[in-house]
């Protein structure tokens, strides 16, 4: 079973977007093994044929009309920004693919 | 930047391998609403105006899924031929993107609402290539961002971002071909009729803007490449930013060509995203990432599951229209067109132009010949599409009546249509303003022809003679002098009358 | 009895009949505030003008002879700080949203606008409800008012301490794996955690998608079914909701309350005692269900083997969802923004602003969360976790189909001192053992109090737990025997809560 090493906490930190201490990625990747060690008991009873509950109470087919509601409005969706510039976002320059 | 020396020349890349194609088309469902809540889905606008706390991802906000979405999702999936899913699912695809607000797209995974098409493709040469489809899902789109500083717009270098989510959450449908193998040196053109052909449909489903210049349907091209006959399957790349249908088939010819080179001098092709490059009609590498995306898919919790009941299905068959392939075999046969007759149509996007035309009163033969000749210039000149020309079908059907009424003649008839281009109005309106009647007016025709017959006696002389074919020049004298507004024939008629 | 030791039900009955106005009500609580929340720390943030222009609101309408709004209305409540109100900050207790204000409010902070509750702050929590202390707010623990030194449960810790030191009657919580009714269990208050999908999660904050519901907190059971009556109900913005009639919750208090459980069917499940539970606590519900039995009822043993595998199933889907839901905490478009000096660009600023802005626990999850869901790992934890929650649904069917209601103790120890357990996250996941399986089937379960421990004289809860939207089963369960016990132990147990003044 798992054991976790600091390169895999890292790993996981990236995915995450945590820029994690060095003392963290000690105490997480210990304790990420005693958690992961004693979940992975539920390995034990789920077998093949069980199926996945993803929903505790079972509803299909919940659709919205296709009727516009009123927006919140510029200066409320920017209200709580960090920055904003021209009616948009402001947020630090990008790296990556051009959309 | 590649330089042409690292190109192959292309037909010897279709000597020495095969091609391998893949597309995937995103489209942007013209719903009224987006696709998880009740933003209006309008293309434009002022920044972050058509924005709620859904839409944003606010802390505590929800998703419901807009069944017009859902809808236009199986009509698409029927008309492609398609299994429609009895039970499936939105999945959360995780991954961290500022154009993304919940930092997931919510997405179909393993779980498609179509799947298992085929889309029919009629190439250049009348020839029908099938195009098998894998799945069609339903997702969202993201926000735009604008890149601040540096190369103007450009994302390297920039120095901040700024971003509008008015697009983030607006239905998407993603429709994923199978591979596509056989092409061979047609890969370009299949590329470039399948994503026409699906523009098509989708136009006909009447489901969405379809611009691909506007990003309302956009093409992303998977190629590879492998040795003739080996069937070994190449490493492939993506190519993304294809604005057009021009540049689907120049970026597949471009790929190839490129990848070719690469692997006929014993190199290795990269896994990569690449851009095309509407410019140059080549394409460049995107930024690699370090490790392979893991998306962490799960099936989304705040959302139920889909279970098209199979009525629901059936009902939705109904309602779709003649799909694109069908009509032209229809139009074809009603108006006795020749296979090359029905391709200049095709081609010129008039089927549908022409068809409005002769609902409106005129012959196909008519409708046909304004369309795809006078129009169409027209179009080319004004460097616009046939049908974004400012004239209605209804409009050239009136003209036609004009015509056929003896009111204008075909040359007459040409400046009522750029007089209705310029916008000044409708055809009679036209008429009236330029003074484009022809005159039809016996007495005033007789004035005409006896004062040119007087001013050319000889030729006069002539006529009464029995010669005939010298009434031409009387004649070309009295349009002249009626600035061509008299009906030719009826001129004719009556210098011979008058001379006999 | 003093305006602040009421009940919600006779609050509202004296505003209502213009004995007390709903303001003299509020100021009643907000002065309780002042004076007691210094040492106890339930309050993010106290309203007192929206507070008090609520209540005028009712009595207006009374004054000028209007109905009031509901049979709540002019009664105060303390809201937990993961629901959302327009007006106030929202935090979660959490840096990372310090000073955010929601532009909307949640459907259970509408409903209970509407139904003329006076909303009279927002509550500490556990940072976005992971934990069963409250010692992981940003913003400091709360304590028991029953020992200061000691944990409030949690996360909802700021709501049930509200109740037990009389700060307010009334309280919503959130109950993810426990969040309402463990609290409930070490204050001494009742809490329930209705079927999921009755209350709304619309401007719920989520931690868990498909566990989290939102539930009443209140000191009596007629007063949390008041409550439950307000804020329940189908909601077209939330997918999940039910569109049902809300069970008859406040009838079947009233009804419980006549002291009579025959032909009522208890379960006892079994798996619920033994290794790791306190001598106190499993006497203690020993002689609730001794109690349960002399009221009428028929008390069986009912094994739910699977619930064994509860709590690993629970450590698998909770993180993982979470790791999804608070990755849009991300410094781009609200909340804080660490690192944006020119120099780190966008991805950058993301991973130091959640660095700096969530607390370890949070980040724990997280990490455990994003593993789980990797492509290697998906089947073997995220997948099987929730194979296992289809076997855990289906003990409680078979459990049901031979008893009305089943019984457990709400956690296995009674309030643990502050620090004791947090160097160890496996013991602190342990207070969630026996709430944890209603979550993962989604079925409705309550906490009501069933006395003292005689190990260490502090509260002990009994859980209820009925079948989907049967919550009103449980809660007449719950009337009655709350009733027996008030009069075997001489009064109810929520006034033996030490004095507080000058703390
Ligand atoms: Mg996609
Ligand atoms: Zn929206």
């Amino acid at each position: 079973m798992p054991s976790i090493s600091r390169d895999e906490v890292a790993h996981l930190a990236r995915l995450a977007r945590l820029a994690v201490t060095d003392d963290e990625l000690d105490l997480f990747a210990g304790q990420l093994d005693v958690i992961l060690q004693s979940v992975s008991a539920v390995g034990d009873i789920a077998t093949a044929d069980i199926p996945p509950t993803s929903h505790a109470v079972p509803l299909t087919n919940v659709f919205r009309e296709d009727v516009v509601r009123p927006s919140l409005g510029q200066a409320k969706t920017l209200a709580g920004a960090p920055a904003a510039e021209d009616g948009r976002f402001r947020v630090p320059r990008i790296l990556g693919e051009e959309a | 930047m590649t330089s042409v020396a690292d190109l192959m020349d292309y037909d010897e890349v279709v000597e020495r391998f095969d091609p391998m194609l893949g597309l995937e088309v995103h489209v942007e469902l013209h719903t009224k609403t987006k696709m998880f809540c009740g933003c209006a889905n309008e293309f434009g606008g002022e920044p972050n105006t058509h924005v709620c706390p859904v839409c944003l991802a606010a802390p505590g906000a929800l998703p419901v899924v807009n069944g017009i979405a859902v809808e236009s999702a199986i009509k698409i999936g029927l008309a492609l031929n398609c299994e429609i899913a009895e039970w499936c699912r939105f999945a959360r695809k995780n991954y961290f993107y500022p154009d993304m607000p919940k930092n997931f797209q919510t997405s179909q995974y393993d779980e498609p609402i179509a799947f298992n098409g085929y889309l029919d493709v009629t190439l250049d040469d009348g020839e029908v290539f099938r195009v098998e489809i894998e799945r069609a899902h339903m997702e969202e789109d993201t926000g735009k961002s604008l890149h601040v500083g540096g190369t103007a717009g450009r994302i390297h270098g920039a120095e901040h971002s700024l971003l509008d989510y008015n697009r983030a959450g607006v239905p998407l449908i993603e429709i994923v071909t199978k591979m596509i193998p056989g092409t061979a040196e047609r890969a370009p053109e299949v590329a470039r009729a399948y994503v026409s052909a699906l523009r098509d449909l989708l136009k006909a489903l009447d489901v969405s803007d379809v611009r691909m210049d506007q990003g309302s349907l956009r093409c992303d091209a998977n190629v590879s490449l492998s040795p003739k006959e080996t069937g070994v399957l190449g490493t492939r790349t993506e190519t993304k930013n294809v604005n057009s249908l021009r540049s689907v088939e120049r970026a597949v010819r471009f790929e190839m060509t490129r990848q070719a080179a690469i692997l006929a001098e014993g190199g290795e092709i990269v896994q990569e995203t690449r851009h095309f490059e509407e410019a140059s009609g080549t394409t460049r590498a995107g930024r690699r990432k370090e490790t392979a995306e893991d998306y962490r898919y799960f099936p989304e919790p705040d959302l139920v599951p889909i279970a098209p009941s199979r009525e629901w299905v059936e009902e939705l068959r109904l309602t779709l229209p003649e799909m694109p392939a069908q009509r032209r075999k229809r139009v074809q046969a009603e108006w006795k067109l020749t296979d090359a007759e029905l391709r200049d149509l095709v081609n010129a996007d008039a089927v549908d132009l022409v068809a409005a035309t002769v609902e409106a009163g005129a012959t196909s033969v008519e409708a046909r010949s304004w369309w795809v000749s006078y129009l169409m210039q027209q179009a080319n000149t004004r460097g616009v599409e046939l049908g974004a020309l400012p004239i209605t079908p209804a409009q050239v059907a009136k003209v036609v009546a004009l015509v056929n009424e003896g009111a204008l003649t075909n040359k007459l008839a040409r400046e009522v249509v750029i007089g209705v281009l310029d916008g000044e109005g409708e055809p009679e309106q036209v008429v009236e303003a330029r003074g484009l009647k022809v005159v039809s007016d016996d007495s005033a025709l007789e004035k005409a022809v006896d004062e040119a017959l007087a001013a050319q006696p000889d030729v006069a002389d002539k006529i009464r003679d029995g010669k005939v074919a010298a009434a031409g020049a009387i004649v070309g004298a009295v349009m002249k002098a009626t600035k061509g507004q008299a009906d030719a024939k009826r001129v004719r008629e009556l210098v011979i009358s008058r001379c006999s | 009895m003093s305006l602040i030791r009421s009940t919600a039900a006779e609050l509202a009955a004296k505003i209502h009949g213009g004995e007390v106005s709903a303001v003299e009500v509020a100021q009643a609580h907000l002065d309780r505030i002042s004076s007691v929340d210094k040492g106890i720390n339930a309050f993010l943030h106290v309203d007192t003008e929206g507070a008090l222009a609520a209540a005028k609101q009712v009595d207006d309408d009374v004054a000028a002879g209007r109905p009031v709004a509901s049979p709540l209305a002019g009664v105060p409540l303390a809201l937990k700080d993961v629901l959302v109100a327009e007006g106030m900050p929202t935090t979660c207790g959490s840096k990372i949203l310090e000073g955010w204000h929601s532009p909307y409010d949640a459907t259970v902070t509408r409903r209970l606008r509407e139904a003329g509750v006076v909303i009279l702050g927002k509550t500490n929590m556990d940072e976005f409800a992971m934990g069963s202390s409250t010692e992981n707010s940003a913003y400091g623990p709360t304590h028991n008012p029953w020992d200061l030194d000691r944990i409030p449960g949690g996360s909802g810790g700021g709501s049930s301490a509200a109740l037990a030191a009389f700060e307010a009657p009334l309280a919503i919580g959130t109950d993810t794996g426990g969040s309402i009714r463990q609290p409930g269990a070490v204050t001494g208050t009742v809490g329930v955690k209705p079927t999921y999908g009755s209350v709304s999660r619309y401007g719920l904050v989520a931690f868990s998608s498909s566990l989290d519901q939102a539930g009443p907190c209140a000191r009596t059971v007629l007063d949390a079914a008041l409550l439950h009556e307000v804020i329940a109900g189908y909601d077209d913005r939330d997918s999940t909701s039910i569109n049902a009639p809300v069970p008859p919750v406040v009838a079947a208090a009233r009804e419980g309350a006549s002291g009579d459980l025959s032909g009522v069917r208890v379960g006892v499940v079994t798996q619920f005692s033994g290794e790791g539970y306190q001598p106190g606590v499993l006497a203690s519900f020993e002689a609730a269900v001794e109690q349960l039995r002399q009221l009428g009822a028929e008390v069986v043993q009912v094994s739910c083997p699977s619930f064994d595998y509860a709590l690993p199933a629970y450590y698998l889907i909770a993180p993982s969802e979470a790791s999804s839901n608070l990755a849009r905490f991300d410094a781009m478009r609200y909340g804080l923004r660490v690192g944006d000096d020119g120099s780190h660009g966008a991805e950058e600023v993301m991973s130091l602003t959640r660095e700096a802005g969530f607390g370890a626990e949070v980040k724990r999850r997280i990490m455990i969360g994003t593993y789980a869901l990797s492509s290697g790992y998906y089947d073997a934890y995220y997948g099987s976790a929730q194979k296992v929650r289809t076997l855990i649904s289906r003990d409680f069917d078979a459990a049901f189909a031979t008893v009305d209601v089943l019984v457990s103790p709400t956690t296995p120890t009674t309030a643990f001192k502050i620090g004791e357990r947090s160097g160890d996250p496996m013991a602190m996941y342990k207070a969630d053992l026996c709430t944890i399986p209603s979550n993962l089937a989604g079925n409705a379960a309550m906490n009501v109090p069933s006395g003292l421990s005689a190990d260490d004289g502090l509260p002990v809860g009994l859980q209820i737990m009925a079948p989907p939207l049967q919550d009103h089963r449980m809660y007449r369960v719950a009337a009655a025997y709350e009733v027996a016990r008030d009069a075997a132990q001489g009064g109810p147990l929520i006034q033996r809560v030490p004095q507080l003044e000058g703390i």
